[in-house]
This record gives structure tokens, C-alpha cells and sequence, in this order.
């Protein structure tokens, strides 16, 4: 799809690492270019026309996420460095606030590290119970389980939208309509789905949600933390510095800026910010339900051909996503993955950051191959015809 | 050494290391590795009789490369002395690395001598010998 828009695959790499980042449109690129070449100057500090025009797009960048995600006003949404960022900032600018000894969260064990760490330190200092949603046989989280792990001492819900090991698409209406009744904060790590599902924030009751620009063709280090103003309002921030004070005194007294520039301490990744702009629009010129039909048909298309080939084991054949997960029997995924370099095909191999998921699946390390809307069949033909030459995976290994 | 008999030799050793697996013995030293990359995950035992390395053990789950790369230093350490072991770290570690080193005391080990020319390999080659250098460490 779109293929003559990624500059970079013009190096004849087949890239299915969209787990880990994107390749970047020409857009994207174009639009960070044309603020570092035509308009640099910071954000909310001058007042001449180039920052006003940085303030005005920069801000306009705001929208267009409120809109992205259907939030209610721009104001709840927060530029960060990305997820990892914007999970910290919750957990530890609002939840910790909330949480007492005794209390319990739910996560899974197919969480990103980045969903977990936060709560096993803050855990520590606090004493509340992190407790795991179970996982299905196909290591998916159905509702029913969601319901049957909550219990009157469950104050908190933490679920990634689409795990990054398996790609299932979590039921996160009806966990956040529970979430709801039940009185429950609901906080979602979008970093998997993101630029490959619909976000509705309101109509699925998401009170936090985490996610990266550059897992949605955008640059690295930037993203954005949505929160419900309410809670918003309640949350400390991480940092404090310039841009997020509205004045302080010799005397001691001070006052920090509304939400959401008080989350926004020092200068702000402005390309990034932009650049993520430019991704939001060129990923709603395609349409998002366009993107996941078409990488969901490629991951049953990979599955139905490596029917094909012998030893490899899927772990995922399920999942409605473009996330494949597999092993070649008996042969550790870092040797698989050398050994597709080789034929400049890029899969992730190792645990994914998902370490407490090998309890689960009873592998340690996996390889994965998310595919996205620049990869194509004959990419995956190609994927599958060097798998066929297994028996040559050590061939290259001096 | 040619390169059909290197891959033998690395290949052997990955599909049939060499003391893997550990026995109930408290004397064991142990210091578990893993690389940044969080694949290659490796535990290595040494037991000392004074100055000299007279068993090493591993377990773990690595590649072909840090897995047969364990069982190739416990074979070359086995009987070595200490001050030995550290001269062979010194020089797979330069070896690795692109620099000056001498061949002829790495014996089996000199397999590993074009490791350099894959640089996201380098680390799977120096991982267990990273957990010895930190037992011999332990002992100053």
C-alpha cells in the first residue's frame, strides 16, 4: 500500500520490525525538515512570527490528536517522549496518589515491560497488590476472566490495547464499560495499536491511554499521554522547570500552568510534535480501518503459507492482528533472525520486553514479524521461501 | 583454520556443549550474564582448588554463537590457572575486538576469529566470558 511514499524502502530491506518502530512517509520527514529549515524557534515563548507560527502548529497538533482519539477537549492531551513516558507520568503523577496498602491493579503477564516495572517499584513504596488477568490458550484476555479478577479491592486496570508478543486486540469497550461500573480507573497502552486500530476514548471509556508517534509512522521520541480532565487536573507532574510554571517568587510561592502545559517542563520535542502531525494526517488520508484490514490479510496470508514449511511453530495463528509470532523448532530466535538478515528481511527476536510472558507460552524467546501497511505478499513469499532453507540457518555463522 | 571446519567445530559445540547443566556442589562460584540486546541469557560455575580452575559449568539459553562460544571457554579453562584464565580473556576479548592478541594461547577458541565481521554477534562471543571475569574479579 503506498509503497512509493517510504523513501527508505528503495534500499530493498523487507522491514517487519513495525513492532518496534515504523519507516517514516516523506510527509513525515518533509514536515520535520520544514521546521528545522524554515521555521525554527521554540513554542510559547516569543512573539514574533516564527514562534507564534511554531505556537500555532504546534498546538494545532493537539487537535488533531483530540480528534485522532475523539477526546473531549484538547487540553487532555500531553506531549510526551513516547508510552514508556506517558505510563510513567500516570502511574507515578496520579496513581500513586490514589493507591493505598492492600489495594489491588490488574495487568497481564503479557504487558510490556513498560506496564509492569512502573507498578513493581511504586508497589514497593506503597504496598498495593499487582494482580494478573489470566490468559486464554490462545494467551488472549476474554472478558470473563476480565470479570472474574476483579474484586472489591481492584482500583486499577492497566491492559495494553494490542499486546506486543501475541497482536490480540484486547476487548477494551467492554473492559472499560465494566471499568465503569465498577468504578475503576481504566489506563491503556495504545503503543501496538496506535496507527493500526481505532481510537475512541470516550465510547470505550478510557480514563489514561499511552502512545508513541513512531510506532505510527512519526519520529522517535515523541508521543502523547491522554487523561481525562478530571484526573488530569489531579496528577503531578514529573518535571518541573521552565514552560510549566506561571510565575514563582523569591519568597518561596509559586504557581504551575493548567493542564496540560504543567506536564510540558523544559523544551518540547517541537519537530516531533510536528511530525507526529503529519503522521496523524496522512494516516486518516488512508483510513485506519483500511490499514488494519490490510495487514490483518497479510498475517493470514503468512500463516496459510507457512502451513507450508516444516518446524515452525506459530504462537499466534489466532490473533486479528498483523502480529506473527514463531519459532523454527529448535533453533533459538536470535540464529533465525542473523539468518533472515542475511536475505535483508528484519524480524525482533527475544522476549519482546514481554519477560514474565514465558511462564505463559513456555518459550523464552520468540521471533516476531508485525507487518504494516508498506509490506506486501511478495515480501511474505520471500519471508517464507528463505524459512524453507532452514537447513542452511548455520551456513553463514563464521 | 578454514571456515567449513570452524563452522564444524562451533556447530558441535552448540548442538553438544560441553558441562552443561549444573551438580549439587555449593563450592561452585556462580555469576549469571545476559546481553543488553535481553536474548542470550547464560550462568557460568566455576570450581577453584586454590589458583586453578579445575571444573566450569553452564546453563542457560543463548544463540549458536554464545552457546557454543561457553561451551569452547569451559573447555579451554578447565586446568588453567587463574592468572592463565585472565591472559585468555585479555586476548579473546582483543581477538573480538579487532586488536592486537595472541593466537597461541586461545587454542579451540581461535574458531571465533572472524566473529568481528558480524558486529551483532561481537556480544553473543563475549558473553560467558564476561561471567568468568566477573567471578575472577570476585576473588581479588
Amino acid at each position: 500500500m503506498r509503497l512509493e511514499d517510504f523513501p527508505i524502502l528503495k534500499n530493498n530491506i523487507i522491514y517487519f520490525d513495525n513492532g518496534a518502530t515504523t519507516f517514516k512517509p516523506q510527509k513525515v520527514i518533509d514536515k520535520i525538515n520544514e521546521y528545522y529549515k524554515e521555521y525554527t524557534s521554540n513554542a510559547h515563548r516569543g512573539d514574533y512570527d516564527y514562534s507564534l507560527k511554531v505556537d500555532t502548529e504546534y498546538e494545532n497538533v493537539r487537535v488533531k490528536i483530540k480528534d485522532f482519539i475523539n477526546a473531549k477537549q484538547k487540553e487532555e492531551i500531553v506531549f510526551t517522549s513516547g508510552t514508556t513516558h506517558s505510563l510513567n507520568q500516570v502511574i507515578f503523577g496520579y496513581c500513586s496518589k490514589i493507591l493505598k496498602e492492600g489495594d489491588e491493579v490488574l495487568i497481564s503477564k503479557a504487558e510490556h515491560a513498560s506496564n509492569v516495572l512502573p507498578w513493581m517499584i511504586l508497589s514497593e513504596k506503597i504496598g498495593f497488590n499487582i494482580k494478573y488477568i489470566p490468559l486464554d490458550s490462545n494467551y488472549e484476555i476474554n472478558i470473563e476472566d476480565v470479570k472474574k479478577s476483579i474484586t472489591d479491592k481492584t482500583k486499577i486496570i492497566s491492559l495494553a490495547h494490542v499486546s506486543n508478543v501475541i497482536g490480540d486486540i484486547r476487548p477494551i469497550k467492554e473492559i472499560g464499560s465494566i471499568c465503569k461500573e465498577r468504578n475503576i480507573l481504566f489506563i491503556v497502552d495504545a503503543a501496538q495499536s496506535i496507527g493500526h486500530l481505532k481510537i475512541d476514548v470516550e465510547d470505550m471509556n478510557i480514563d489514561f491511554l499511552a502512545a508513541s508517534a513512531h510506532k505510527m509512522l512519526g519520529p522517535t521520541g515523541t508521543g502523547f499521554l491522554y487523561g481525562k480532565m478530571d484526573y488530569l487536573k489531579e496528577t503531578d507532574p514529573l518535571m518541573y522547570g521552565g514552560g510549566m510554571n506561571s510565575y514563582f517568587e523569591s519568597d518561596f510561592t509559586y504557581e504551575l500552568k493548567n493542564v496540560p502545559l504543567k506536564f510540558e517542563a523544559g523544551t518540547q520535542n517541537i519537530a516531533g510534535v510536528l511530525g507526529m502531525g503529519a503522521a496523524i494526517d496522512y494516516l486518516k488520508e488512508i483510513g485506519l480501518d483500511k490499514i488494519h484490514e490490510y495487514e490483518y490479510e497479510l498475517k493470514k496470508y503468512a500463516v496459510s503459507k507457512l502451513k507450508e514449511v516444516p518446524n515452525i511453530i506459530i504462537y499466534n495463528e489466532k490473533s486479528k492482528s498483523g502480529c506473527l509470532t514463531f519459532n523454527i523448532d529448535k533453533v533459538f530466535s536470535q540464529d533465525t533472525a542473523v539468518f533472515l538478515n542475511n536475505y535483508n528481511i528484519c524480524v525482533r527476536s527475544g522476549n519482546h520486553c514481554a519477560k514474565i510472558l514465558k511462564d505463559e507460552i513456555g518459550a523464552t524467546n520468540t521471533c516476531r514479524a508485525i507487518f504494516y501497511l508498506y509490506n506486501t505478499k511478495e515480501e511474505i513469499d520471500k519471508f517464507v521461501e528463505v524459512l524453507k532453507m532452514q537447513d542452511k540457518i548455520y551456513d553463514n555463522i563464521v | 583454520m578454514d571456515d567449513k571446519l570452524k563452522r564444524d567445530i562451533i556447530l558441535e559445540h552448540y548442538q553438544n556443549p560441553i558441562n552443561r547443566g549444573f551438580i549439587d556442589n555449593n563450592n561452585y562460584i556462580k555469576v549469571n550474564s545476559r546481553n543488553e540486546s535481553c536474548v542470550d541469557n547464560i550462568t557460568v560455575a566455576l570450581l577453584l582448588d586454590k589458583d586453578v580452575i579445575i571444573d566450569a559449568r553452564f546453563e542457560g539459553e543463548a544463540c549458536a554463537i554464545c552457546t557454543s562460544a561457553t561451551s569452547v571457554m569451559i573447555k579451554t579453562l578447565i586446568g588453567k590457572t587463574v592468572e592463565e584464565a585472565r591472559e585468555i580473556i585479555k586476548n579473546f576479548n582483543n581477538m573480538i575486538n579487532e586488536e592486537e592478541y595472541d593466537s597461541s594461547i586461545l587454542e579451540e577458541l581461535n574458531v571465533y576469529d572472524t566473529v568481528y565481521r558480524q558486529p551483532n554477534r561481537k556480544n553473543c562471543a563475549l558473553l560467558p566470558f564476561k561471567a568468568v571475569k566477573d567471578i575472577l574479579g570476585e576473588r581479588e
